[in-house]
């Protein structure tokens, strides 16, 4: 039997063996970003449905000063809550979202036809109460155009005379490419698979089968040091693969679980997704093995490999990151930069938009040269005599 | 048979093997001598080519070691310094690991295993994961792999280290029917008593030089010395590192 080939099968078996190898690579790595994402995007999704669906709850100080406005409010989805003192305190301390005040002048100023106030309080640091705030703003804004039209139609004139100008909005987007945005952080959960699936073996093979003293007879065999790290390579790639591709089975399942239609928006996790997502992640998870064996190969001992690997999966976190707070529109090069262009492409995928075959073959390509560097580089390492001696 | 001829090695400023040069013979057991530090571990590491000599050659059954690394490998079974094994195999697929490596074919494989585990005694442990073994059964194992393809010259780091006095016992019987098969044994000790009891002859290292060579009583006749740890003391010229 062909020696790279009897390497491989006996650290697949020895690492099926392993229950930490097992659960890193077949359970955590393909379960976790799928659990983790549907989760995460179906709060989200509820709670954007809770906000502009569920009535508003506000407190009205000076209620009894506007009775036909609080009665339009109360018609419009306003649930009111009796007056609160000091409401300035009160939001600070977030006890109130917000609360509207209405002045006593408000009747006097509103029968002599004059512009009456009234005052909106809240605090816009709060994220939170962004939506109820446009909501309660739009309602009072309505309020005051009705009111203004019937006052022009009284006096005979037309209320189109007191809007000139009227903008209409015409939003573009597609419910795919809502959900793009949406799904900003799915690439990285998919790269963080592979990167788990394989890290173990990574470690095992290289940093742990050194400080467990067994590198030394292994390398006594008549057997080149370049096919044995063909072997283990080749194994950790195969338990990275199958981590992602368990992880894209899950995603498969776990996006029927995401109340998308809820919102208009379409999620694609279908065979074809996943097929090409396998592809588009091969280099980089043979890129990724091989940086993880050499990082391993340099650690002095098991603990410290496991250190840098952990730092390691974190790296793969700067696309989407940077992706999701300055959004670049993709240039042509980007597609040869590895994980910058996986992300870019899983991203489209998701969004059902095309990727052309340039740019796929550009990612494919260039990820795979960067990964035969690696791995050339990583033999290089293997072959020195120090690898071999512990202690 | 196994040819040194004035090895040279350095670590930084550090000469661990500064001219070593001996032959081991087939058919004998020869014993490395010498005090912790003095270059041993080093110099069987250049002879089972996972290190590179500065200077000086390596020739296993007449073939030069840094010319052809794998059929030197070939003809060796080693049982380095470090032998650990893997856990989550049995003892058993540990050996056969190490018989693939060497290339053997599936049916020599087994009847090569099977032989190997009866002459160790090792039927009890050989379907067991080696997770949890004694330092006996570890060493039997690693030698056993060690000897799976059936290598004319065996080499052995400090064999008996963290043995009991039974496994050791059993250890010197193993390393004599070697020798009476024909073999090339050669073995590294920094136990006097171990290299006296076991050696047909005995190469004495101290700070990375051979400072003598030649039979027990060859060795004794030498320094004029009474008994054999007078004659290491003698030759050494100090009884540091030297265990009993």
């Amino acid at each position: 039997m062909n020696a790279v080939l009897v390497v491989f099968l006996k650290e697949v078996v020895e690492n099926l063996r392993d229950r930490r190898s097992i659960i890193n690579a077949l359970v955590l790595g393909p379960l976790l970003g799928p659990l983790l994402f549907a989760a995460l995007t179906s709060l989200m999704i509820t709670r954007e449905l809770d906000r502009s669906e569920k009535p508003i709850e506000v407190s009205i100080v000076g209620a009894e000063h506007a009775p036909n406005l609080v009665a339009f409010l109360r018609q419009n989805g306003v649930r009111p809550k009796p007056a609160v003192a000091d409401p300035e305190t009160r939001i600070r301390l977030q006890e109130e979202d917000m609360v509207l005040r209405i002045p006593d002048t408000y009747a006097q100023a509103w029968s002599a036809g004059k512009t009456a106030q009234i005052e909106l309080l809240y605090d816009s640091s709060q994220r939170d109460s962004a939506t109820p705030v446009e909501r309660l703003r739009g309602l009072v804004q309505a309020y005051s155009s009705q009111n203004g039209a019937m006052r022009l139609m009284a006096r005979g004139l037309s209320p189109a005379v007191a809007s000139p100008l009227i903008v209409a909005t015409r939003d573009q987007s597609t419910p795919q490419s809502r959900s793009g945005l949406l799904f900003a952080m799915l690439p990285y959960f998919l790269i963080l698979s592979a990167f788990m699936g394989g890290m173990y073996l990574a470690i095992d093979t290289t940093a742990g089968e050194r400080e467990r003293q067994s590198l030394e007879p292994l390398f006594v065999n008549p057997v080149a040091r370049s096919r044995i790290l063909a072997g283990k390579l080749g194994a950790t790639f195969a338990f990275a693969m199958a981590s992602l591709a368990l992880s894209l089975i899950a995603f498969g399942y776990t996006g029927r679980l995401i109340p998308t239609d809820r919102i208009g928006m379409v999620l694609d996790f279908g065979p074809r997704f996943a097929a090409t997502a396998l592809l588009v992640m091969l280099p980089l998870v043979l890129l990724a093995s091989c940086l993880q064996t050499l990082i391993a190969a340099f650690a002095k001992s098991y603990r410290e490999a496991q250190t840098y690997l952990s730092l390691l999966m974190l790296i793969p976190m700067l696309p989407s990151a940077m992706l999701a707070v300055v959004p670049l529109k993709a240039q042509a090069w980007m597609f040869s930069v590895p994980l910058l262009s996986q992300h870019l492409i899983v991203t489209r995928l998701v969004r059902a938009e095309t990727v052309t075959a340039q740019q796929l073959l550009l990612c494919l390509t260039c990820g795979t040269a960067i990964a035969a560097v690696l791995a050339w580089v990583t033999a290089r390492v293997y072959r020195s005599e120090r690898l071999a001696i512990s202690g | 048979m196994i040819e040194v001829d004035d090895l040279h090695k350095s670590f930084g400023a550090v000469k661990a093997v500064d001219g070593v040069s001996f032959v081991a013979r087939d058919g004998e057991i020869t014993g490395l001598l010498g005090p912790n530090g003095a270059g041993k571990t080093t110099t069987l590491r250049m002879l089972y080519t996972l290190m590179t000599p500065d200077r000086g050659a390596v020739r296993v059954d007449g073939i030069d070691a840094q010319r052809d690394a794998d059929a030197v490998r070939r003809r060796l079974g080693v049982l380095p310094d470090a032998r650990g094994l893997y856990k989550r195999l049995t003892a058993r697929e540990n050996i056969e690991y190490f018989a693939r490596l060497q290339g053997l074919d599936a049916a020599s494989m087994k009847t090569r295993c099977d032989q190997l585990i009866a002459a160790l005694e090792m039927q009890d442990i050989a379907a067991r994961r080696s997770e949890g073994f004694s330092q006996g059964q570890r060493v039997k194992t690693a030698i056993a792999r060690a000897l799976v393809h059936d290598p004319r010259n065996v080499i052995l780091d400090e064999p008996t280290n963290g043995l009991d006095v039974m496994a050791t016992r059993a250890m010197r019987r193993f390393l004599r029917r070697l020798r009476d098969e024909g073999r090339c044994v050669l073995f590294s000790s920094h136990i006097m008593q171990e290299v006296a009891a076991l050696c047909d002859r005995i190469v004495v290292i101290a700070g990375g030089r051979v400072v003598a060579d030649g039979r027990a009583d060859e060795l004794r006749a030498q320094t004029g010395a009474a008994n054999l740890e007078d004659a290491f003391v003698h030759i050494i010229g100090s009884d540091e590192g030297l265990a009993a």
